[in-house]
């Protein structure tokens, strides 16, 4: 197949897959899973760290030497202000401007507030910042998101770590069909790489998650399983899924079926 | 001496003390941080100026996991 990157922000990147970097069972299995993804940009977070705390440092050693763009996050912020401050702190920190903005607006499914979002977006693209929102399927966020400068969108598949897939196809459709020239990543809710292979064939650029293989018995090899699977997907894409039928077709010509007489 | 919160839980520190200074006495040393206070991040460039007054609250984060 001819070269399909993904851009973002005007940088390309041959892998459309993001990998999350938490829940791995130890540092180790984290890097292992990143090589077997073959994914071109991390996700990682801030958090306090206690004076004389070192236990990080195999983590942030592995996450540099992977070699991979990083998108630090606001996990955990529930106010424009929170997420702000802490977007300030992951630039200086990683030397980003990228950002995936989560600011969470209810604590049982973690659900984006969408109000808060777009006011945290438009604040930070002032500053200087590249906003990949972690949003919902809803147009219209997605439409006010892009009013305030991002660039891209990342709706959610189902809610943060539940493995459930794709739980509104028809939001997703018309965000899809609604905002042509946005590339949007879905990001989260995934639990299989079925999942999303069948993102990427509704024509979404990308897919971020992170639970689906930190929980996995075997993190690479789930790894190496999404990453085959957003191929494939993508590729389906480009080839054009054929129209679903109610009724059956034969697919071997009915011209020349032996044994039929005409009555 | 004057009582700031780090991180959550209380601390003493003498009045004045610099950020930097501050720092460097709780053992951070060079590690890969980032520093707000009450809630306002502080650029690295400015932890030479900024000094600690009573009652302040100081966010000191570090790179973890991430999704």
């Amino acid at each position: 197949m001819h070269p399909d990157p993904l851009t973002l922000y005007g940088e390309t990147f041959d892998s459309r897959f993001l990998l999350g970097t938490a829940l791995y069972t130890s540092p180790t299995i984290m890097r292992d899973a990143l090589r077997a993804s073959r994914c071109d940009i991390v996700t990682l977070g801030l958090r306090r760290q206690n004076p004389g705390d070192r236990s990080g440092d195999a983590f942030w050693q592995y996450i540099k030497d992977s070699g991979c763009k990083l998108l630090p996050n606001t996990a955990g912020c529930k106010s424009v202000k929170e997420a702000v401050t802490l977007a300030e702190m992951s630039r200086e920190m990683f030397d980003t401007p990228w950002v995936k903005l989560e600011v969470v607006g209810d604590d049982y499914n973690l659900q984006p507030d969408p109000f808060g979002l777009v006011e945290a977006a438009d604040e930070l693209t002032k500053k200087g910042f590249k906003v990949l929102p972690y949003c919902t399927d809803d147009l219209i966020v997605g439409q006010r998101l892009v009013d305030v400068g991002c660039e891209v969108l990342m709706p959610w598949g189902s809610p943060i770590g539940t493995g459930q897939g794709l739980l509104n196809r028809y939001n997703l459709r018309t965000l899809r069909e609604r905002l042509p020239n946005i590339p949007m990543i879905i990001d989260a809710g995934l639990g299989a790489p079925s999942q999303a292979a069948e993102a990427m064939e509704m024509g979404f650029d990308g897919i971020l998650l992170n639970t689906a293989v930190a929980k996995a018995h075997q993190p690479p090899l789930m790894a190496e399983a999404f990453a085959d699977a957003i191929d494939a997907g993508r590729k389906a894409y480009h080839a054009g899924l054929m129209e679903r039928r109610q009724t059956a077709s034969p697919s071997t010509p009915t011209i020349g079926q032996p044994f039929w007489h005409q009555s | 001496m004057i009582n700031v919160s780090l991180n959550n839980e209380a601390a003493e520190i003498p009045d004045q003390t610099l950020l930097s200074e501050a720092l460097a006495q709780w053992d951070y040393g060079e590690q890969k941080l980032a520093v707000a206070i009450n809630g306002e991040f502080v650029p690295r460039s400015r932890y030479g100026e900024v000094a600690l007054r009573e009652g302040d609250r100081l966010d000191i984060v570090k790179p973890v996991g991430g999704g």
